[in-house]
């Protein structure tokens, strides 16, 4: 029974990742966009705590820890005093045809679960059932990225996509071992201030943070 | 003790944080030097370690070297440190014509040095999580090489290389943790199950269904780094806006890296499936590359984007090559990388001092180097020759062993592989042949040009032609049994 109702609120988390998976994809506020990826963050930690304690998984204490330091705490931070130093805290995006891009979502969805299912079958964690949405997350952030033209939606979509790939490690294999984490936790923070240099010196160059100036190498 | 393994790593790390730390000195570009010949050195002391004893793996398993590695790792270290003596001078040119600044170039040593750390950290590793982070450490090490000049150009080309291969190489990260939740029902929890070693013993009893899945993740995260079609769009961006140094680099050894990280996974997954899908997978992508690149190179009116898609191209049929297998093949295939890699930078560096001379990328404006310096015209000149795969240049040894194994193997593809070699010929040597020939409109530069590790390349790939030394052929096909 014990971990059947581990497996239950795992599954609980999974289903919250999704919808707010779901909300970043139509969201037209940077701001809220960010606070959402915090929220994501928080959500990761919580299940990932819950996988530890049901499993015995000590290991999956730290990556916890390391998950909620970096993408509750640092990342949210950094993004914040980014879109401050900015000024594009207000930014809000037109988005076009929501309902459109909500239908490709769960478009994905289907295909996600249909692409997790024999792995599903086969992996013998209590979390296996969620890989099919830990594969969803990262093709929604995927479209989120696809769909945005500004720079810095267009990073919190890709590290949405990172949130999802740490999701689908514990739900297929309890998380990857502890090194591989760190190196890629150190990856993450490595790539976000280079980011925040390279915001400074697009918006330096083009008097905005807007994708669609960076559009002029093509193919003839 | 393996100390020459450590100083191999060591020397670019500890390089690239002292030049970053110290600022910007007028002997920078020296120390630069001296530390890529000191990681030549020690790479060299490593492969003899490794030829006369064997493999080694090291540091509680984490460090796996055998012939295959080693030979990358000579190869990575050698074109790092011929690049480095080429842009001391090329970088002194375009500070003087005022294209970067000093803290510019402060940047651009101590990130060189970081992203020579990276990928040999990605050929050295035997865990097959850091090769992904390492992979991913190089991404981000030359996005701000790419935008070195700020140009609004090179800043969109700096982007587009920053998301596409964040994108990709995602995918790759999906692979791996794939791979893992297979290995780990068979080699058990911990850090064992992403050791390549310890994978490569068990690869009979993965099962097979999440390793083909797997297989298809890495291949497109993976292959989006080599720049196989259709997954290539960043490559000849990146290759054209940034500095001609790091173009050399990123073709030269970068997608060779990449490639390798593809290759270790094959033999997994060939071990664990048993029949040929990821040859199948490779010879399809890699075909679909020669072809459409081929094409693409005569629509090029930059210098540097035509020998970018040029990459892609050899890429693509050193990819075919591996995907074909077998002991000829996978011989052909590693000595086509040597070659390749050798050749193409060779061009880059006499490429960077033609654009120099003349002001300008576009190929319509480059006319008559051979008048105004006779040095870099032949370098263009033969460089272009040998990476056509004309003989004597060792490029048509290893070309004439891939198309002759694929005669064999793979009858039909022959004929697309042929043309595609034709038309290729066809566009590079039409475009150079004027910009070497004829009148000139090229100048003279504040600086001589470096001009050494142009033809020491040309000359290394030219003996290649004539002869391999047998040692070197018995490590090749060392290296190519380890492939399958």
């Amino acid at each position: 029974m014990h971990l059947s109702f581990a497996s239950q609120i795992i599954n609980l988390l999974a289903a919250i990742l999704l919808l707010l998976s779901f909300a970043m994809l139509t969201q037209r506020r940077i701001l809220s966009l960010i606070n959402l990826f915090a929220l994501q963050g928080f959500t990761l930690t919580l299940s990932t705590l819950v996988v530890a304690w049901s499993t015995g998984q000590h290991h999956l204490y730290y990556s916890a820890a390391l998950t909620f330091a970096l993408k509750v705490l640092v990342l949210p931070w950094v993004l914040h005093r980014l879109i401050r130093k900015l000024n594009v805290k207000w930014d809000v995006e037109t988005l076009i045809n929501i309902p459109t891009t909500m239908l490709v979502g769960i478009v994905l969805v289907i295909l996600a679960f249909n692409v997790a299912l024999p792995i599903s079958q086969l992996a013998g964690t209590i979390t296996k059932s969620t890989l099919g949405i830990a594969l969803a997350c990262v093709l929604l952030a995927f479209l989120t990225m696809i769909t945005r033209s500004k720079a810095v939606p267009q990073v919190i979509g890709f590290l949405a996509m990172e949130n999802g790939l740490f999701f689908a490690a514990t739900s297929a294999t309890y998380g990857m071992p502890m090194v591989v984490e760190f190196g890629i936790a150190l990856d993450v923070m490595v790539g976000m201030v280079i980011l925040g240099v390279f915001f400074f010196q697009i918006r330096e160059r083009f008097d905005s943070l807007d994708i669609r100036h960076l559009e002029k190498l093509k193919e003839e | 003790m393996n100390w020459q393994l450590y100083l191999v790593l060591g020397t670019p790390l500890a390089g690239g944080i002292l030049l970053a730390l110290w600022g910007h000195k007028t002997w920078a570009a020296g120390l630069n030097i001296a530390i890529s010949i000191a990681t030549f050195l020690a790479a060299a002391a490593l492969t003899a370690n490794i030829i006369s004893e064997g493999p080694i793996i090291t540091a509680n398993e984490q460090f796996f070297v055998d012939s295959l590695n080693v030979f990358l790792v000579a190869l990575t270290a050698f074109v790092s440190m011929t690049t480095s003596l080429f842009s001391r001078p090329y970088m002194r040119v375009e500070l003087a014509h005022g294209k970067l600044s000093d803290n510019r170039l402060r940047l651009f040593h101590s990130m060189y040095q970081l992203f020579v750390f990276t990928m040999l950290m990605v050929l050295l590793t035997n865990n097959l999580g850091i090769l992904w982070v390492a992979l991913e450490a190089a991404t981000l090490t030359t996005v701000l090489l790419v935008s070195l000049y700020r140009t609004p150009a090179s800043l969109e080309a700096a982007w587009k290389y920053f998301i596409l291969c964040g994108v990709g190489i995602a995918q790759a990260l999906f692979g791996t943790i794939l791979l893992y939740s297979a290995a780990e029902k068979v080699l058990g929890s911990g850090g064992r199950a992403l050791l390549w070693t310890h994978l490569d013993t068990v690869t009979g009893s993965l099962e097979p269904t999440v390793m083909s899945l797997a297989f298809v993740f890495l291949l497109v995260g993976y292959g989006t780094k080599v720049g196989l079609v259709p997954l290539h769009n960043w490559l000849p961006d990146a290759h054209a806006e940034g500095p001609t140094p790091v173009s050399a680099v990123l073709s030269g050894l970068l997608l060779n890296v990449a490639l390798y990280a593809l290759l270790r996974c094959k033999v997994l997954v060939d071990g664990a499936l048993g029949v040929p899908f990821a040859s199948h997978l490779m010879m399809g992508f890699g075909l679909l590359s020669v072809v459409v690149a081929a094409f693409f190179l005569s629509r090029q009116k930059d210098i540097k984007r035509m020998f970018a898609y040029s990459s892609v191209e050899h890429m693509g049929l050193i990819t075919f090559a591996f995907g074909m297998g077998g002991p000829v093949a996978n011989f052909a295939g590693l000595l086509h990388m040597t070659l390749h890699s050798l050749t193409k930078s060779a061009i880059f560096f006499a490429v960077g001092h033609a654009a120099q001379k003349a002001g300008t990328q576009i190929m319509d404006d480059i006319r008559g180097l051979m008048k105004v310096s006779p040095t870099v015209g032949w370098g263009l000149m033969l460089g272009s020759v040998a990476i056509l795969g004309l003989p004597p240049f060792g490029v048509f040894a290893s070309e004439f062993l891939i198309l002759t194994t694929a005669m064999r193997l793979q009858p039909w593809a022959t004929p697309l592989l042929l043309i595609a070699l034709g038309v290729a010929f066809a566009a590079v040597f039409s475009k150079v042949q004027p910009m070497v020939f004829g009148e000139t409109n090229a100048k003279r530069l504040p600086h001589p040009p470096a001009l050494i590790p142009v033809f020491a390349h040309l000359a290394i790939v030219f003996a290649f032609g004539f002869y391999i030394p047998p040692y070197l052929v018995d490590w090749y096909h060392e290296a190519a049994k380890l492939i399958g």
